[in-house]
């Protein structure tokens, strides 16, 4: 057991100075991993660099070198170019759509996820299994069929008359029917857990119903709402696909960020569709990395 | 469950509420497709699906997905397996870097492999004397698919690996298994569910993404256009019927998807339970 344990910091240190990261992941740490003698054959350590080796150039292939690509790109013509693509009207005008449909979006569908989490938690009805499969069914849907769904039933032929096609109107939903999974399930396990011990004791206490709701149980389930917003959010700041069909993708009405960059992209303007594209992945990335803290702040289980 | 009785007032109300809102935001949309899809009858819906353009994006989507979903999924359990067996320094970057595409707008996936694929791209040049086309082509349309979809296996593999710890693992090793042996025996038993749901995931996403495939591919009809694209391409078109039994087509792959997703993920929580207990 012993020279198990001792066996792969020596061999990793010394056989491949190149590559630190296997090496000096076992040096001095937790030995997670007690390997056999047998793995510090040489066959099989050329494997163990092989491995990470691949999956690295993987990603590098397919994530790293692309989001460099474009950071490059957007400011190959320096910071001047930069802030003419990103203060354009069409732009600002773009940007601006996008983050006040998603904040409301995000709001909306928190309030709908609160709702349709209390009755998936706390009702009981026949049919209860399904409506919980329904709230799942926009991650499995191609966004163009969500939004040709919504096309469908609120476009220009629609049976009841509500034509939402080239509205904003109609890009919020389809802005809300792929958020909407991100908004349910982020507070439904919380509400699971949630002890209704502890409102039958507010209550027997002589606090009302409201009182109970307000001071009781939004409190514990408004972490996870936020996160459960801040994911929606991030998520409609990048829509795409599920718009395209209802949006008509008319300028300073309905033209969201992510079409306007498609559009700079098809006139190949690549500097200014990437310059664009850096604004919209900051702020994407700036809620994310603030939900992550959140979560581990306020000790949030991961869910979606 | 013996909630106070004055909440009973508002139970039905809100359920009703919950029940509107699903039906007019989803449940609704979906049955209207599946209505104007047959409106015509089988028959044009049938020809509508079985001619070339459509059948070739059908067929391109599943080969999409026969290359991409394999490569994530070993990606997927690969990383998983390094962050959760070994610690080192730049950890944090490789889980942080594996997440970016879920905060990236697939849109700007799709135009930063251009940047680097394309012909004026980084790549360009060399590709272009190798003779290798990956923009505008199947192999650009898999990168995009891949790119969009890479971090699902790791999101659901990584917490099961963590979790299980390597107590099993070790033992297995001491009695002399070799880590092939321990991983086909040991590991991927432990992560088999948490792997089910992860790959479901991602086939959802590599069969149903646009955006990036719309940038990467061209959307040359008949050539590079998978499913989602030609259903776009067919409302721009005004052929709406392909495009409604092209829907259709992929909803009932989004089914299938939500069936293993419902079941694996009901077979989760019990095995969570059990592990809890």
């Amino acid at each position: 057991m012993t020279t198990g344990v001792a066996d792969p910091g020596q061999v990793s240190g010394g056989a491949r100075p190149g590559d630190p990261r296997p090496g000096r992941a076992r040096r001095g740490l937790i030995p997670h991993v007690t390997p056999s003698p047998a793995l510090a054959r040489a066959g099989k350590l050329t494997a163990r660099i092989g491995g990470p080796a691949l999956l690295v150039t993987y990603l590098s292939l397919l994530v790293i070198l692309p989001v460099a690509a474009l950071v490059t790109n957007a400011f190959s013509g320096g910071w001047s170019t930069f802030w003419a693509a990103v203060s354009s009207p069409e732009s600002v005008s773009a940007l601006q759509l996008t983050l006040a449909l998603s904040a409301i979006v995000a709001v909306v569908n928190s309030i709908a996820g609160l709702a349709i989490a209390w009755v998936l938690v706390r009702d009981d009805f026949r049919g209860k299994a399904l409506i919980s499969a329904v709230i799942d069914l926009p991650f499995a849907l191609p966004t163009v069929v969500a939004g040709l769904t919504l096309l469908a039933l609120y476009g220009p032929s629609s049976p009841f008359h509500v034509n939402l096609a080239g509205t904003r109107l109609g890009v919020a939903a389809a802005l809300l029917f792929v958020t909407l999974p991100f908004c349910v399930r982020s507070v439904q396990p919380v509400l699971a857990e949630l002890d209704a011990e502890i409102e039958e004791a507010a209550a027997s206490l002589g606090a009302t119903h409201r009182q109970v709701l307000l001071r009781v149980v939004l409190p514990s389930l408004l972490p996870s709402a936020l996160a459960g917003a801040g994911l929606a959010f991030a998520r409609a700041v990048g829509e795409f696909g599920s718009i395209v069909l209802i949006s008509g993708n008319l300028p300073f009405k309905t033209q969201v960020a992510s079409s306007w960059i498609y559009d700079l992209f098809q006139n190949d303007e690549l500097p200014q569709a990437s310059a664009v594209s850096i604004v919209l992945v900051l702020i994407a990335l700036i809620v994310l990395v603030a939900i992550g803290w959140a979560r581990r702040r306020f000790d949030i289980t991961e869910q979606v | 469950m013996s909630a106070p009785v004055g909440r009973r007032r508002w139970r039905l109300p809100l359920r009703f509420a919950v029940l509107l809102y699903l039906a007019l935001l989803i449940l609704l949309p979906v049955g209207m497709v599946f209505f104007r899809a047959f409106q015509h009858g089988l028959g044009a819906a049938w020809d509508a699906i079985s001619a070339p353009d459509s059948l070739h994006a059908l067929w391109l989507t599943l080969l999409v997905a026969l290359i991409a979903v394999p490569l994530n999924t070993i990606f997927g359990v690969g990383v998983s397996l390094i962050l959760a067996r070994h610690r080192f320094p730049g950890a944090w970057l490789l889980d942080a870097l594996v997440d970016i595409p879920l905060a990236i707008s697939p849109v700007v996936i799709g135009l930063a492999l251009i940047l680097v694929y394309g012909k004026t791209g980084w790549f360009g040049n060399w590709l272009a004397q190798h003779g290798i086309t990956v923009i505008f082509s199947v192999p650009g349309i898999v990168m995009a698919a891949a790119a969009v979809s890479l971090p699902y296996v790791v999101r659901e593999v990584l917490p099961v690996l963590q979790e299980i710890g390597t107590e099993q693992e070790q033992a297995a090793r001491t009695l002399g298994a070799g880590s092939i042996t321990v991983f086909r025996r040991i590991t991927l038993p432990n992560i088999r569910r948490g792997l089910a749901y992860g790959v479901t995931l991602t086939t959802a996403r590599v069969m149903g993404e646009f955006g990036a495939v719309a940038i990467v591919s061209g959307a040359i009809a008949g050539k590079t256009e998978t499913m989602p694209l030609f259903i776009s391409d067919s409302i721009d078109n005004l052929d709406p019927q392909s495009a409604y039994i092209g829907a259709v087509a992929l909803c009932l792959a989004a089914l299938i998807v939500l069936t293993v997703l419902t079941v694996s993920d009901r077979k989760r929580d019990e095995w969570h339970g059990k592990a809890q207990a």
